[in-house]
């Protein structure tokens, strides 16, 4: 079965290859819209006793656009010595590392874009090239503060990276397969101890790896209280401070399209992604073929609704916490999130035997 | 690095969310936010609150008492001497002062009532009115025409608190 | 306290490596970092240079005076009333607060008391400027240290003593209500009940503050030990206010000195903290507010009935003399010592601004930290730039 097979498999290549391009769009910015107006522009307002935006639409929801049409008009300035072409290309490159990990999320049954069995490992390995295009903009930016949130930022992507590949080893041994789509089937089919009224997702058994998986992604994410890069009272911007205009705000769009892409992994590997439990329906346990149609539209859905949950937590921390200190994070990463996990692998693998 | 206790963090993050219901809470019940929708929904300011200095041109005998005890000098004063008819019939007649310029430039006034305390004749009175911006900043500077207008949206003054000593009648 | 000294010691250390490595011969150049004049943590234009070797800083310097106003030249040429209009302005956020040592200092040598009522009225204005400065303050540690929400309560919160202060006054941040002789006016009606209500609400804004912030692990992993001042050191470098007592000192103008405002008769504690670190710093801060809202509570229930304004003349000039008087302000204390001629206006005024002094131990705390600490000690030690520059 072909990707998108809802809009008919015997469409040309080019045809496809538009959709795809086309829906991965859709799948990075509506979700990034979404997300800043929901939690950015609101529940960050309601929080603080305010109403946000009120003017643009009703409720202010089209203060979005009137955002990014500001931010379109403004001049894009490169600093005098700043090495320009990396300067330039290091939005680009955070933004390539979002498409690139939405390319592997399922949304349905046949609702995906790629389905390959090494997703988990290359979701985890695409994740990373954000990681340069925040060294490239620090480094490439000649300015003291971007340079040190730059190095920050390295420093600190790096260190959070293990903790979330190991937090996520843990789901991987459980389900006994790296594709994302497979897992997705697997815990809506499974049964526990023969009971088999909601499936079976993985929070239950990987609670600690959810844990460490979400507090990883606050700090993939620079959220607060892991934004030492970008602190703002400290370094201005970190690696942003030099950045104007669309380039700004190509930064601003990948910070929360990746915050819906890693809320959209977790709640594949943790919460049954867009599956409902099989049983409801009576689909066969195992396999997507016996799957209805309307999941291809339900299943997005109902991925949006976890992937708001999660975004909604990443965010409601962002607001309430104050940051972290540099060598507090590391120590933070490698004392007690890596051990952790490292055990919570160990236990997973016993069990996995023993059962 | 300290053990992490949960409590402390968990605390935090109740005390957002519940500002956020509180935020939410329709007005009636008490909650709403805490700022107003500007042009939409004004607050009232309080009675004595220094917006803008009005004029009572009949009081004032151009006495330059206010301009120059003014800190920063933005009273601009000038006035010449009139004959006015005589109080009674068959009397003197009464040289009186009359203003020919009063301003006030409020691009300088630092707002700190000086001069309306130093009025001996009570012809100056500060008005809670704020909403006087322009666009040029020459603009601010009120002559007494302007000023005069402000006189409309004078209050009166308000009670004292209990225990105050009663102001003798001025 | 043995932890405590554990922690004094290590920060020692620290300080003294940074001093070695400047002087080993593998030595890499530093970089030298300007935080300000135009930085998003310093509220101002106070620039800190700082000289860094990786994320530590060897060597760190205040550079003040991009904002100085010249206000101890200005009142040479202004009348003592014109002088409370701007002496208001020294530390903006608890501006009331500027104006009381000065006329004090003017009654002094005028040989005045103001009648009971005002010097209440005084006290608890004084007090209302003092919640209006630290809350201000308590919100914007949270900004210093990253988390954005509770300078907006802090603001919610300010908002209603600032609109007490605007209704008794007249003025939001500049009240110029202080005359020699008393006060300008009485209070309008319905004040006191306002206010007690509002102290309410500020108490209720403080629980919130301590289980936002000062609860939070993170908060206190960010502050505990970080900048600590010993005792011996912040009386050398003259820090006063919160500041000092932080460091264990047990030192409150409120209550140690004899003064024309009414202090002596209620009776509130003078909090202390034995560690001296940044944590303590705040934590004296968030129990001060506390404090001055119980104290205004109970002046309000006792204010005595009677005229605001003693016996002055119209125009008034003040005889010759010197005198000195300083008060327990929001950040520490600040003091005024007026020389006088006979002149409608003083001679000299020399103006002791706390923020000032409070700054000046900044190359000490900061030598050997690291840059993000450098941000919580500076919010820490709590700074007016007016307050610095005058
Ligand atoms: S309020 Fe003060 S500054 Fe303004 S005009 Fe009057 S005396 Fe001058
Ligand atoms: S002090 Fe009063 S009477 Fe004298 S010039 Fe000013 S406004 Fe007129």
């Amino acid at each position: 079965m072909t990707s998108l097979a809802i809009f008919g498999a015997d469409l040309p290549y080019w045809a496809q290859s538009l959709l795809r391009v086309l829906g991965g769009a859709v799948a990075v910015l509506l979700p990034a819209g979404t997300i800043v107006y929901l939690f950015l522009f609101k529940m960050m307002s309601f929080m603080q006793s305010r109403l946000g935006p009120m003017e643009a639409g009703p409720y202010g929801s089209m203060q979005l656009f009137a955002e990014v049409g500001k931010w379109l008009q403004k001049e894009d300035i490169s600093p005098t010595r700043a090495d320009k072409r990396v300067f330039r290309a290091a939005p680009l490159v955070v933004l390539m590392s979002t498409f690139l990990l939405v390319a592997v999320v399922p949304f349905g049954p046949d609702a995906y874009f790629t389905d390959f069995d090494a997703g988990v490992f290359y979701m985890l390995a695409v994740s990373s090239i954000s990681t340069l295009g925040i060294l490239m903009a620090g480094w490439s930016s000649a300015n003291k503060y971007s340079l040190l949130g730059g190095l920050r930022a390295a420093g600190q992507l790096i260190a959070y990276e293990l903790p979330m590949v190991l937090s996520v080893i843990g789901v991987v041994i459980q389900a006994g397969t790296m594709n994302l789509q497979q897992i997705v089937v697997k815990q809506n089919s499974d049964e526990i101890f023969g009971w088999n009224g909601i499936g079976f997702p993985y929070i239950l058994t990987q609670g600690i790896g959810f844990l460490i998986f979400m507090i990883a992604v606050q700090a993939e994410l620079t959220q607060t209280p892991f934004d030492m890069p970008i602190a703002e009272s400290e370094l201005v911007s970190g690696y942003m401070t030099e950045y104007s205009g669309f380039r700004f705000l190509i930064f601003f769009i990948a910070e929360f399209a990746t915050a819906g892409v890693f809320a959209l992994i977790a709640s594949i590997l943790f919460l049954g992604g867009w599956g409902v439990p099989f049983s409801w329906f009576g689909w066969a346990p195992a396999g997507s073929h016996e799957i209805d149609n309307w999941m291809n539209v339900g299943g997005p859905l109902i991925m949006l609704t976890k992937m708001m949950v999660l975004t909604g937590i990443i965010m409601w921390v962002r607001f309430s916490y104050p940051r972290f200190r540099e060598d507090q994070l590391q120590r933070f990463a490698w004392k007690v999130l890596i051990p952790v996990s490292l055990v919570n692998i160990m236990i997973t693998a016993v069990l996995k035997v023993a059962f | 690095m300290q053990k992490p206790r949960i409590p402390g963090l968990l605390k935090g993050l109740g005390v957002t969310f519940g500002t956020m219901a509180q935020t939410l809470k329709p007005k009636k019940l008490g909650g709403g936010a805490a700022t107003v929708q500007y042009p939409r929904e004004k607050e009232t300011p309080t009675v004595r609150a220094r917006g803008v200095i009005a004029l009572r041109e009949d009081n004032c005998t151009s006495c330059m008492l206010c301009a120059r005890s003014c800190p920063d000098w933005c009273i601009y004063i000038e006035g010449h001497k009139e004959l006015a008819p005589p109080r009674r019939a068959g009397g003197a007649p009464r040289k009186v002062n009359k203003l020919d310029r009063f301003d006030i430039d409020y691009a300088l006034c630092m707002y700190c009532g000086i001069c309306v305390d130093v009025c001996p004749f009570d012809a100056l009175f500060w008005s809670p009115e704020y909403e006087y911006s322009e666009p040029k900043i020459a603009d601010l500077l009120h002559d007494k025409t302007k000023l005069g207008e402000w006189m409309e949206t004078v209050p009166e003054a308000p009670e004292l608190e209990a225990g105050a000593e009663k102001k003798k009648g001025k | 306290m043995t932890d405590l000294v554990d922690r004094q010691k290590l920060s020692y250390i620290a300080a003294q490596a940074a001093d070695a490595r400047l002087n080993v011969e593998l030595e890499t150049e530093g970089m030298t970092l300007n935080i300000g004049p135009q930085h998003p943590a310093t509220h101002g234009t106070l620039r800190i240079i700082v000289r860094l070797d990786g994320e530590q800083v060897i060597w760190a310097e205040p550079g003040a005076g991009y904002m100085h106003r010249g206000y101890e030249k200005l009142t040479e040429v202004r009348t003592f009333p014109q002088v409370t209009a701007l002496v208001n302005r020294i530390d903006w956020l608890g501006s009331f607060a500027n104006e009381v040592p000065f006329i004090l200092a003017a009654e002094k040598l005028m040989e005045v008391e103001a009648p009971p009522r005002a010097q209440w009225i005084r006290t608890i204005l004084f007090e209302l400027s003092r919640i209006a400065n630290v809350s201000l303050f308590l919100g914007d540690l949270g900004v210093q240290l990253g988390a954005i929400t509770p300078v907006f309560m802090a603001f919610r919160d300010r908002e209603y003593v600032l609109n007490l202060i605007e209704s008794a006054t007249g003025g939001r941040f500049h009240p110029n209500f202080d005359r020699i002789g008393g006060l300008k006016e009485d209070l309008p009606a319905g004040w006191i009940t306002e206010t007690k209500q509002v102290m309410k609400k500020l108490r209720n804004f403080c629980d919130e503050i301590e289980n936002l912030l000062f609860g939070n692990e993170i908060f206190q992993s960010r502050l505990r030990g970080i900048g600590v001042i010993p005792a011996e050191v912040a009386k050398q470098y003259g820090l006063s206010g919160a500041n000092l007592r932080a460091s264990g000192v047990d030192w409150d103008l409120r209550r140690d000195q004899k003064i024309a405002l009414a202090y002596d008769k209620v009776d509130f504690k003078v909090w202390t903290h034995p560690d001296g670190d940044s944590f303590a710093r705040c934590w004296i801060r968030l129990q001060e507010t506390r404090e001055a809202t119980k104290i205004v509570d109970q002046l309000l229930d006792g204010i005595p009935s009677g005229s605001v304004m003693a016996k002055v003349p119209r125009i008034i000039k003040v005889p010759e003399g010197e005198a000195w008087v300083s008060t327990e302000n929001p950040l520490g204390e600040m003091g005024y010592y007026v020389v006088s001629k006979g002149d409608l206006g003083p001679f000299r005024v020399k103006i002791r601004s706390a923020s000032f002094n409070n700054i000046s131990i900044v190359p000490w705390v900061l030598r050997g930290v690291y840059v993000p600490d450098v941000i919580s000690i500076l919010a820490s030690l709590y700074f007016i730039l007016g307050d610095i520059d005058r």
